[in-house]
């Protein structure tokens, strides 16, 4: 009886709390499918309509912005995942001089992301003409202060004893990293992997400033362009353009979802 | 193709177009707004001049809102590449001259002919356009804020129809006349809205110290005058509107206003002319437009941007830049430009074009920001603009909020900005 | 433990570190001396003044109040978020139906940029017109201008930001939630602990890593996601919803005043490597990656 009452209690709290949540997405397809009157104006029988994303399709090209996007996220994630092994392995094995100060001064920027130097790091890109290309602003976000802890806390739990059994096999440094280390540190480099995606698929302010055409804005840019208000919004069009440029993103989490969760959750951080 | 062929279609070019036969390839940087219709119609018009054009190329470049696109070319011109043309905000002006980028176009445009066209803008537009006796700029999308209002809304509230209000006092008693409130008391259409949160914000207000008297800033960008009788009069109005039950308590956001309007929520709402076509494409009511409800007398702030040409490109590339600039600015183009977004053609011939007369005849609220032009004023600007702005923007904000008189926010905006424009002096 | 040979110093560290340096450690430096003269323009050449800006700095009222709002967006987005992602995983994390639907729900805002998060919001914030505005009305509340009015705007800002972080941070909490051994779990109740009990007594604890993650992630964005201010508010009304990285790209872009916007970025940088030091030490004493 109790634990019914309990269940009851639970589901309640499990819709409601999911239904905010969704409501602002729901609101979103409401204001995007219909004609720009009814973005406001919540008629039950109100026409459907598609003319926002042709509209929202022809003004601006969001399938260049996305691509942009996706090719900036994937090179700064592979190279974060590189480097940072490369420098979280040579602090958790290995003996040098001045190695704890080293780390201090990497761990000091473990929240100073580099769009907080936003000022000095154009100059430095101006300088450097990268200015207006996607690998600029790529490059500041190459390596990362918070890859290198997450990996190098990991790393250090990998018993000493799997490292010297695979040299004494004959293994080079770079076979124990690649056999013995990264597959242990999976699970690191998933929940990693999520972080940085996510930084990136978001990352607005350094985009903004360094870019200064369409081939190279990412979608953030180009949305923000879009829903500018020097004249009145049309919240049709900007929900339309909001749906359009993440639909592509949510359509395979629908897809994938039930795998991506599973995987993830195999792995987990541990 | 062939370079005969080539050879050809450059003398013919230079046949056609009044400009060079140099080959220059231009960056034009531009701010917009959201409406698609906009992006389209500048895509099209610099198209047709490259067509006329052939040995040029010209490189459009839509670079956000209007802080966003000034940032970007004066980065851009810090760092050795300016732009060639830009829309900036006609604000702008002191900032750029600061910065020495920009060229004066009444040095480039010096014949008889070029002192004609400049001649023939709208003197309204022109103010802000000469710094120290020379022109810096050309008026292309000029604005000006009118009053909208909802016909059906006033004939529900025994208004007629044609006589919006002209001045404060009407403004607020035809206001109390048009709030209407449901069963429990909450309002669901007010009388009026007037934004008072951020820079928009700043340029209504400044418009409304015009039409008390007052003026906000010089044509030296060094002295402002933000705590004179007609500046706080003015923000005690806003205040005012508010207190008297007309206006939403509290701040009111630029981006926003329109969609209220075509909502209902409010029976009238004080914004760009830029809306008219955002306006009269969602509104499905009746609608008119009138000028600004003034203090002493009608007043307006004029706003919007310029053409400027930037400073370390070659003779030949300013040039084909003025070329361009003409172009765009010319009667039958500015009149396309105007249909398309509601900012006013800025000379007087683009009005005689047959296109731009059969629009008047549909759209006769066109007309009335053309109109108001007589009464208008320069826009709020000053050297250190973006910051001094600032002062003013938390004087209004404070204001309306409630956290201070409009005297003592005031008094403290002048104090600031003193501060700042100091060094000028 | 074995001594670095040099041959792989440059690989392991010199490489990556040296963009380190390029994209944090040099512009850091490169702001504290540019913050030592004020702003110039070609007509107004630049001059050196010492400690002026920082004198502006510690007179700023502006600053007080940001940082102020910036101390209260992050002391109640960060724990409400981690709350609320950890109650998520509970729920699509249990048996009851739906939890597909639920989890798709809870993650969507995750896979919306800020940006599009903001403009979104800023439908729903509206006054008057926006949905809360007129589900309010509706019921016959008088409709708050959560914008417009600077006692509710920094709150409304705290709101989308919960929105938008919880659902990334209830996927991490969920892999956690996996990993606690079943088994533990029945002998606590076994033992007769109730379900609340063995929550925070078996389970809470062995969430820890994974809270400390999320915990520096949030910290992180509480610092550099501006985004939803730049477009739902830019800041006011009277700087009511600013946060002190709004402030300095305010300063430095729209008020054109690099030097100011140094001394503040100097001043952030300072801020964040003390509490980045601070977290460091408890990090690496009390976090077990096992």
């Amino acid at each position: 009886m109790k634990s019914t009452i309990n269940r009851i209690a639970y589901s309640t709290l499990a819709i409601s709390l999911a239904t905010v949540w969704g409501f602002p997405f729901i609101y979103s397809l409401w204001a995007a499918f219909h004609e720009e009157k009814y973005s406001a104006n919540f008629t039950w029988n109100a026409p459907l309509t598609l003319e926002n994303f042709a509209t929202v399709w022809a003004a601006a090209p969001f399938s260049l912005y996305f691509t942009n996007t996706v090719i900036l996220t994937l090179i700064i994630l592979a190279s974060n995942l590189i480097l940072c092994t490369l420098v979280a392995y040579a602090f958790a094995r290995y003996k040098f001089p001045g190695a704890g100060l080293l780390f201090s001064f990497i761990m000091v920027q473990l929240l100073i992301t580099p769009d907080i130097l936003i000022v000095e790091n154009y100059n430095t890109l101006a300088k450097i003409g990268l200015i207006d290309t996607i690998f600029g602003i790529t490059l500041p976000y190459l390596t990362s202060a918070f890859g290198i802890f997450l990996l190098r806390q990991t790393f250090k739990t990998v018993p000493i004893s799997l490292d010297e059994a695979a040299q004494v096999e004959g293994a080079n440094t770079w076979r124990v990293l690649w056999d013995v280390y990264v597959p242990l540190a999976k699970p690191t480099y998933l929940a990693y992997a999520l972080v940085s995606i996510s930084f990136q698929w978001n990352n607005f302010l350094w985009p903004l400033i360094v870019t200064n055409s369409p081939e190279v804005r990412p979608i953030t840019v180009g949305l923000s362009i879009f829903a500018t208000v020097e004249s009145g919004v049309e919240w049709a069009l900007v929900n339309a353009a909001t749906l359009l440029s993440t639909a592509p993103l949510v359509i395979l989490f629908l897809i994938f979802q039930r795998r991506f969760v599973a995987n993830f959750m195999r792995a987990g951080i541990k | 193709m062939k370079k005969s062929n080539k050879i050809i279609a450059g003398l013919t070019a230079m046949l056609m177009s009044t400009g060079s036969a140099f080959a220059a390839d231009l960056e034009f940087y531009f701010p917009v707004g959201v409406n698609a219709p906009a992006v389209q119609t500048i895509t099209d018009l610099v198209d047709a001049w490259v067509v006329q054009n052939p040995q040029h190329t010209v490189k459009a470049i839509y670079a956000g809102n209007y802080d966003e696109t000034t940032t970007k070319a004066l980065t851009a011109a810090k760092a050795g590449s300016p732009p060639h043309v830009a829309v900036l905000l006609a604000a702008d002006i002191f900032t750029l001259v600061e910065e020495e980028v920009v060229t004066p176009i009444s040095d480039l445009a010096n014949s008889d002919a070029d002192k004609e066209w400049l001649d023939g803008f709208y003197k309204g537009f022109m103010k802000d356009a000469i710094f120290e006796g020379k022109t810096y700029a050309v008026p292309f999308q000029r604005s000006t804020p009118v009053l909208y209002y909802n016909k059906e809304a006033f004939k529900k509230a025994g208004l007629d129809i044609n006589t919006p209000p002209k001045t404060w006092e009407e403004m607020i008693e035809m206001g109390k006349k048009l709030t209407i409130k449901d069963d429990n008391g909450n309002v669901t259409q007010w009388g009026t809205r007037v934004p008072t949160l951020g820079g928009g914000a700043a340029w209504i207000y400044g418009g409304l110290v015009i039409s008390n008297g007052g003026l906000l800033s010089s044509d030296n960008g060094v002295d402002v005058h933000l705590d004179t009788p007609e500046a706080i009069g003015a923000l005690e109005f806003l205040v005012e509107l508010a207190e008297q039950g007309v206006m939403a308590k509290g701040g009111i956001s630029w981006g926003d206003t329109p969609k209220a309007f075509i909502e209902g929520n409010t029976a009238s709402m004080w914004t760009s002319t830029g809306n008219l076509k955002f306006v009269s494409d969602n509104a499905d009511f009746d609608w008119g437009v009138g000028f600004m409800p003034g203090g002493k007398g009608p007043g307006a702030p004029v706003g919007g941007g310029n053409f400027y040409i930037f400073d370390g490109i070659t003779d030949e590339e300013k040039a084909a830049s003025l070329d361009f600039i003409k172009y765009m600015t010319s009667a039958e183009n500015a009149a396309k430009w105007s249909i398309a977004t509601g900012y006013i053609a800025p000379r007087a011939d683009t009005w005689e074009t047959p296109v731009m007369k059969e629009y008047a005849a549909t759209l006769p609220q066109a007309l009335v920001a053309r109109d108001q032009l007589e009464y208008a004023g320069r826009e709020f600007a000053s050297f250190q603009r973006g910051k001094v702005t600032s002062f003013l923007i938390d004087a209004v904000e404070a204001s309306v909020g409630g956290q201070s008189t409009p005297a003592e926010a005031l008094a403290k905006a002048q104090k600031l900005a003193d501060a700042v424009l100091n060094e000028y002096k | 433990m074995k001594r670095l040979k040099p041959s792989l110093v440059f690989i392991f560290l010199v490489m990556p570190c040296s963009l380190l340096v390029a994209f944090t450690y040099y512009p850091a430096i490169k702001s504290l001396f540019s913050s030592f003269w004020n702003q110039g323009t070609s007509r107004r050449p630049s001059k050196f003044v010492g400690l002026e800006n920082y004198q502006t700095l510690l007179a700023d009222d502006v600053l007080a109040q940001i940082l102020w709002n910036n101390a209260l967006y992050a002391l109640v987005t960060i724990p409400i978020s981690i709350g609320l992602s950890i109650g998520m995983a509970l729920l699509v994390n249990s048996k009851i139906k739906g939890t597909s639907l639920m989890r798709l729900s809870f993650f969507l805002p995750t896979m919306l940029p800020m940006i599009a998060v903001a403009n979104i919001w800023l439908f729903f914030y509206a006054p008057g017109i926006g949905l809360i505005s007129q589900i309010m009305q509706y019921f016959g509340f008088e409709p708050i201008n959560f914008l417009g009015d600077a006692s509710t705007s920094l709150w409304s800002m705290i709101v989308v930001a919960i929105w938008k972080e919880s659902g990334l941070f209830m996927i991490f909490y969920l892999a956690a939630l996996q990993a606690v051994p079943a088994n533990l779990k029945e002998a606590a109740k076994i033992e007769g602990a109730s379900g609340i009990q063995v929550f925070f007594d078996v389970v809470l604890p062995l969430l820890k890593p994974t809270t400390i993650f999320v915990a520096v992630n949030a910290l992180i964005n509480s610092f550099r996601l501006i985004d939803h201010v730049i477009v739902m508010t830019e800041g006011g009304p009277n700087n009511s919803s600013a946060l002190l990285l709004y402030y300095i790209y305010e300063v430095t872009f729209a008020y054109r005043d690099f030097a100011y916007g140094s001394a503040l970025t100097v001043f952030l940088v300072a801020l964040l490597g003390l509490m980045a030091l601070f977290q460091f030490k408890i990090l690496d004493k009390k976090a077990h990656y096992q």
